[in-house]
């Protein structure tokens, strides 16, 4: 849900917004220090604390997740959860977990294929119909599946793609291109002109240019761009919900909620597949730290 | 100046996707939503406005419709509430804040529905560890707990304490962002005139985070309004309509009850209400400038 977040022309190279200077003191006393330490600790800790339960509940067994007086910590530590966790009676986990990969490496593949020729064009050249479209990208950014979904329904249902991952890749590529043109809108503005210009009397062509030129300079705005896509596509829910009724179609998001409601619940596998869906996306998410700071928004907040 | 033609080659792929996947899907939902489709998913001719008045006439909508206000001006205001806090707090030089920020970004990265499962579990009576705590710290009598996810005003008070956690993080960032572009010269200004934290703080940040708040505002409404997997694990299992949003509902009328018709006249309301968001954001925010 989270995940979309808005883009601007201004976003421009890394160097632009982090050498600005920032809102904190120079010389502060040691006390105060101590002070933020400890608001920054419980922080931490509130925010890591849903994710400790996640983890700890995993190396639980089902008895000890299950027992009427729980312990916060786990007695024994069981990592063979994490073997046993894929055989579960309730979905077809592994197969979930191959439909996620699919679904979010080819949706993301799309976008990047899509996004960057339209990225580069619109940065470099005007043409007649040019703000018309960048409009649409802005509009279409704030337009989520989960309000088309009965629409979405309806028309994969007529091109006889309901119930595939090629329509889960069309949807996700669709609703996460335009933050992808954005992002890398700005990036290749922020390129002088004059750059692509002295390629191009070298004789190179347009593809060239874009390819040996531009892309070096505007890599950091791809990397953002394909993690932003990536991790919405993996966590996407809406229209999955919908869109995938076989088992084994159905990415770990949607298949994870067949165990809520259950009689008797196997939380530990849950939180395993939890863990082990969670933790790459964190990581990649972690890798545009620096870019979330230097402001996604920088162009509109300036 | 280029032609559109030579511009086609290059934004004809996104052309395709936007109108294809985005707009026309938009175009059939309005369609259906007019539409007498059965059960099994056969048109059956025109239903002129009778969807939309079956939408109207349900005796839980307009509750739903009040509960969606709620859900999302509570969440929304909590969230950038809490986070213009954690902002100053990440902001502030100290060692250690880089893991800090790094931790205060993984409900972000981290899939909704697990993390509200996590939650969901932790609530359980007896077992859940959320629960255990409670009784712990005495704010709960009985390990029976209170039945926080079998009741529906109690589920959906902690889908509102789940949506405002996930939100937290993107808020966070985009007023960290603000805060960077405070010029240091004013802030010191401020304080030769002898002003204390407090009215710095009123007085010289919070007016220049003016735009970094209208976006994480407006991009929160949005985010928040369509949000479907908090409440669908928290509240789905719950019989009834007593913690159902606009949103929940289209998907109760899709999945459970098969009316897909319906489903689409409720869809166009909500894609109404989001259009209507998406104005008031280009309008304010106004992302088209010096494109």
């Amino acid at each position: 849900m989270a995940v979309t977040a808005p883009a601007f022309e201004t976003i421009g190279p890394p160097a632009a917004s982090a050498r600005k200077r920032r809102y904190t003191e120079d010389q502060v006393p040691i006390g105060k220090v101590l002070l933020r330490m400890l608001a920054g600790l419980i922080v931490l800790g509130i925010f890591i604390l849903p994710y400790t339960i996640m983890f700890f509940g995993s190396v639980k067994t089902k008895a000890q997740i299950r027992s009427v007086d729980p312990t916060y910590f786990p007695v024994e530590w069981h990592w063979e959860n994490y073997v046993n966790m894929w055989s579960t009676p309730e979905t077809p986990l592994v197969q979930n977990l191959i439909s996620t990969i699919v679904i979010s490496v080819f949706a993301t593949l799309l976008v990047l294929l899509v996004a960057m020729p339209a990225a580069y064009y619109t940065a470099r050249f005007q043409f007649p119909g040019r703000m018309v479209f960048l409009f649409l990208v802005i509009v279409t950014q704030m337009l989520q599946p989960a309000v088309l979904t009965s629409g979405l329904f309806r028309q994969f249902l007529a091109f006889d793609l309901i119930d595939t991952w090629a329509a889960m890749i069309l949807i996700n590529s669709a609703f996460n291109l335009s933050f992808a043109v954005w992002i890398m809108h700005s990036f290749f503005a922020g390129i002088p002109k004059e750059v692509d210009e002295a390629a191009q009397i070298d004789g190179a062509n347009r593809l060239t240019v874009l390819f040996k030129i531009s892309l070096p300079l505007v890599w950091p705005g791809i990397v953002t761009a394909i993690v932003f896509t990536f991790v919405a596509c993996w966590n996407e829910f809406a229209a999955s919900l919908v869109i995938l009724s076989t088992a084994g179609n159905q990415p770990l998001s949607v298949a994870l909620t067949k165990f809520v409601g259950q009689y008797e619940t196997s939380w530990h596998y849950v939180f395993g597949v939890s863990i082990v869906a969670i933790v790459p996306v964190v990581i990649l998410f972690m890798l545009i730290e620096k870019r979330l700071v230097g402001g996604l928004t920088a162009g509109s907040v300036k | 100046m280029g032609h559109v033609l030579a511009a086609l080659p290059w934004i004809g792929p996104a052309l395709i996707l936007i109108f294809g996947v985005v707009l026309y899907p938009a175009v059939v939902m309005f369609y259906n939503s007019t539409r007498d489709i059965s059960q099994s998913g056969v048109d059956k001719g025109s239903a002129g406005l009778d969807n939309y008045i079956e939408v109207f006439s349900f005796p839980y909508f307009w509750p739903i419709f009040g509960r969606t206000i709620i859900w999302v001006v509570v969440v929304v205001a909590a969230t950038v509430i809490i986070s213009l806090g954690l902002a100053q707090i990440l902001n502030k030089a100290f060692p250690g804040r880089r893991i800090v920020r790094l931790a205060v970004i993984i409900p972000w990265a981290a899939s909704v529905v697990m993390t509200t499962m996590v939650v969901y579990y932790g609530l359980e009576p007896y077992f859940g560890i959320i629960n255990k705590f409670l009784v712990d710290v005495g704010l709960v009598d009985t390990p029976e707990g209170y039945g926080w996810t079998r009741n529906p005003a109690t589920a959906f008070a902690w889908s509102i304490v789940v949506a405002i956690f996930v939100s937290l993080p993107f808020t966070t960032y985009t007023i960290l962002a603000g805060l960077q572009t405070v010029p240091g010269e004013v802030l010191e200004a401020a304080k030769m005139d002898g002003a204390g934290p407090v009215r710095t703080y009123w007085g010289v940040v919070l007016p220049q985070l003016r735009s970094a708040l209208a976006v994480a505002v407006l991009i929160n409404i949005i985010n928040v309004f369509n949000s479907l997997p908090i409440l669908k694990v928290m509240t789905g299992s719950i019989p009834g309509y007593d913690a159902d949003t606009i949103m929940t509902m289209i998907f109760k009328y899709i999945q459970n009850q098969h009316k897909v018709d319906v489903a689409s006249a409720l869809s166009v309301v909500a894609f109404v209400i989001v259009i209507v968001i998406v104005a008031i954001y280009v309008r304010v925010v106004k992302p088209m400038k010096e494109v």
